[in-house]
């Protein structure tokens, strides 16, 4: 009984931050004004604005998560390779920038790229022609890796550490070059890793409103933003919490995948 | 030399400024059986990884058949090793363990299988070949490890500790399973173990060594019967090491007594060691014996007793027979002559290696 009652906070919480609104969001997205109930809140992903917002979402996350994978794993390959002291420090340094405020991150790369920011300071200094870089699809890119790729490398870095190095020596043993051993044991191997660092980064990416919010300016549009007008500036609840329960779908499907490699519990985020 | 398959020349090794191996050499023949013996730390596994290409010697040569290999990665090594952790891929079955070398030369689909059905024959294990590596026990593991390195027809087998992770019965049997293997492949095995008795049953050629030297080379009975120092003659089998005076040729001074030995060459009284091993020494009547002791200990150990018969010096013999001497009793000791074994004291500190713990 005593241990039942140990778990009693943390019910209390999952009760009212988590199953409360998930149901107050289930109940706005499928009724009206009105409350009658109804699908057309779902349905409104159709429309070409919104439709058009969610593929581009899921098209400069996809982007990003692609970048992060090929950014991060030969980084985590490096990690590894260190002996366990060295490693940790270099983790260290490369968590350090996730202990600053998310919102700070993202206002720096804001001055930075700005019309009238570091970057084209320089380049005008340098008396090169100045480049539009904020308020552009890659901008937000950009700003997506940065923000989203820790969160590649650490389980990478945990999955790639687990593989003993006398598995790696087999394969060279047995005549494997160094991209056989990489494509027939270390990729292999590390798809757990792999398929939580794609979720960790995929699904934040494409919920993102701040983002774009501050390196899209208003002129790019991903459907976190539309959702996060439909709350703040229309007013619209209802609306909003349709298109939320449409980005669940993808959410939970990438969950599903999840939970279908991933046996030895690696993608702990989740 | 031109018969020698593998020569290790002048390798030295270090690891962060410590000294492994020191100015090693070493021959290997066609069709051997060598084994790399001494204590944990003594540098045989990394004078393993040196001839498999996982180490880089800091100085010296490995050469192959006459070519220098030194710098050829291991994957281009005419080689295979058998880790002491098996290291089998996870993630394959053991049909795609055993054909992953194979896959890698791009060999035809029915050449690999039957090198699977005849590797899997050779270590006892057929019809496994859809198994999953976390399904088989320890042994099997190690097995299919040694399946895999053979279909490769290396010409030299690697094996590091191979038996290190089995317990004692099945390491038993691995042993008699790797000698015939030996003599069906017809293929060289250098070994590397800290186990005597491994080294003893399967080896042709045993190798001791101690902190990075080769203590001693030789057939398993010239290094059980003819240890060239201390540190040998203590780390293969028991013995009783004493220090003695050789007096002349032939005639050794024991704590005062005189045994007559067969040992020629060392001079006249020159301080040497002198090995007996405790199965060799004869109990006898205190009036038969060269030297009288009394025993102080006794233990039945199943095919003999161990006595430890304590002399007037204060040095305890440690003596196996079949026969048993009650505690307290007066016993003379007898050795047979060419049961004892004279050996030089270490000239230096650098050779005084005799001291090692495990």
């Amino acid at each position: 009984m005593s241990k039942k009652l140990l778990s009693g906070p943390y019910i209390v919480w999952m009760i009212g931050f988590i199953i409360i609104p998930l149901v107050l969001i289930a109940v706005y997205g499928l009724t009206d004004k009105n409350g009658a109930v109804t699908l057309a809140n779902v349905l409104a992903i159709s429309t070409p604005e919104h439709s058009k917002a969610l593929w581009l979402s899921l098209k400069l996350s996809f982007v990003s998560t692609v970048i992060c994978l090929l950014l991060a794993y030969p980084l985590a390959m490096i990690l590894r390779k260190r002996n366990i002291g060295k490693g940790s420090f270099v983790v260290f340094i490369f968590i350090l920038p996730m202990w600053m405020n998310f919102l700070l991150r993202t206002l720096a790369w804001q001055s930075l790229l700005e019309k009238n920011g570091v970057i084209n300071g320089i380049l005008t200094f340098l008396h090169l022609p100045t480049q539009p870089l904020i308020n552009t699809s890659g901008a937000i890119v950009l700003g997506m890796v940065y923000n989203f790729l820790p969160f590649m490398v650490l389980p990478i870095y945990n999955v790639l550490c687990k593989i003993d190095d006398s598995i790696i020596n087999a394969a060279q043993d047995l005549g494997a070059n160094f991209w056989q051993t990489l494509l027939l044991v270390w990729i292999p191997l590390s798809v757990p890793g792999i398929i939580s660092g794609i979720t960790m980064v995929f699904v934040p990416a494409l919920t993102t409103f701040v983002i774009s919010n501050l390196l899209g300016g208003s002129k790019i549009l991903l459907i976190g933003n539309v959702i996060e007008q439909e709350f703040t500036k229309g007013s619209n609840w209802h609306l909003g919490s349709g298109l939320s329960l449409v980005l669940m779908v993808f959410i939970l499907f990438s969950m599903a995948l999840i939970a279908k490699y991933d046996k030895n519990g690696e993608g702990s985020a989740f | 030399m031109s018969q020698s398959l593998i020569d290790l020349v002048n390798i030295s090794k270090s690891f962060d400024g410590e000294l492994v191996l020191d100015d090693l050499n070493l021959s290997v023949k066609e069709n051997e059986f060598v084994t790399l013996l001494g204590p944990s730390g003594c540098g045989k596994t990394t004078t393993l990884r040196i001839i498999g290409g996982f180490e880089k010697a800091d100085t010296g040569k490995v050469i192959f058949e006459g070519q220098d290999i030194s710098l050829l990665p291991p994957n281009k090594r005419q080689l295979n090793t058998v880790f002491q952790k098996y290291a089998l891929f996870p993630h394959m079955n053991i049909a795609e363990n055993i054909a992953f070398g194979l896959k890698i030369k791009n060999k035809s689909k029915s050449y690999i299988q039957d090198k699977i059905k005849y590797a899997l024959k050779l270590v006892n294990l057929d019809g496994f070949e859809n198994r999953t590596v976390d399904s088989l026990s320890g042994g099997q593991q190690q097995r299919i490890a040694i399946a895999r390195a053979i279909v490769n027809e290396p010409r030299v087998l690697l094996l590091d500790e191979p038996l290190g992770a089995l317990d004692l019965k099945l390491r038993q049997d691995m042993q008699y399973e790797l000698i015939r293997m030996k003599k069906e492949l017809g293929i060289t095995f250098i070994y590397v173990t800290h186990d005597q008795e491994e080294a003893l049953t399967m080896s042709d050629t045993i190798v001791v060594m101690n902190q990075g030297y080769i203590q001693q080379m030789g057939t398993p009975e010239q290094i059980y019967n003819e240890p060239e120092n201390a540190f040998v003659a203590d780390f293969i089998g028991e013995s009783n090491i004493l220090h003695g005076t050789m007096i002349r040729d032939e005639l050794v001074e024991i704590f005062g007594a005189k045994f007559a030995c067969v040992d020629r060459g060392f001079g006249t009284n020159t301080p040497v060691d002198v090995v007996i091993r405790p199965e060799d020494i004869d109990l006898v009547a205190p009036e038969d014996g060269t030297l009288v002791g009394t025993c102080t200990h006794l233990i039945f150990k199943g095919v003999h007793y161990e006595m430890e018969v304590t002399t007037p010096d204060g040095f305890e013999w440690l003596v196996h027979s079949t026969d048993m001497c009650p505690v307290g009793k007066k016993v003379g000791i007898h050795v047979d002559p060419f049961d004892i074994q004279i050996m030089n004291k270490p000239a230096s500190e650098d050779e005084e290696v005799a001291a090692y713990d495990e």
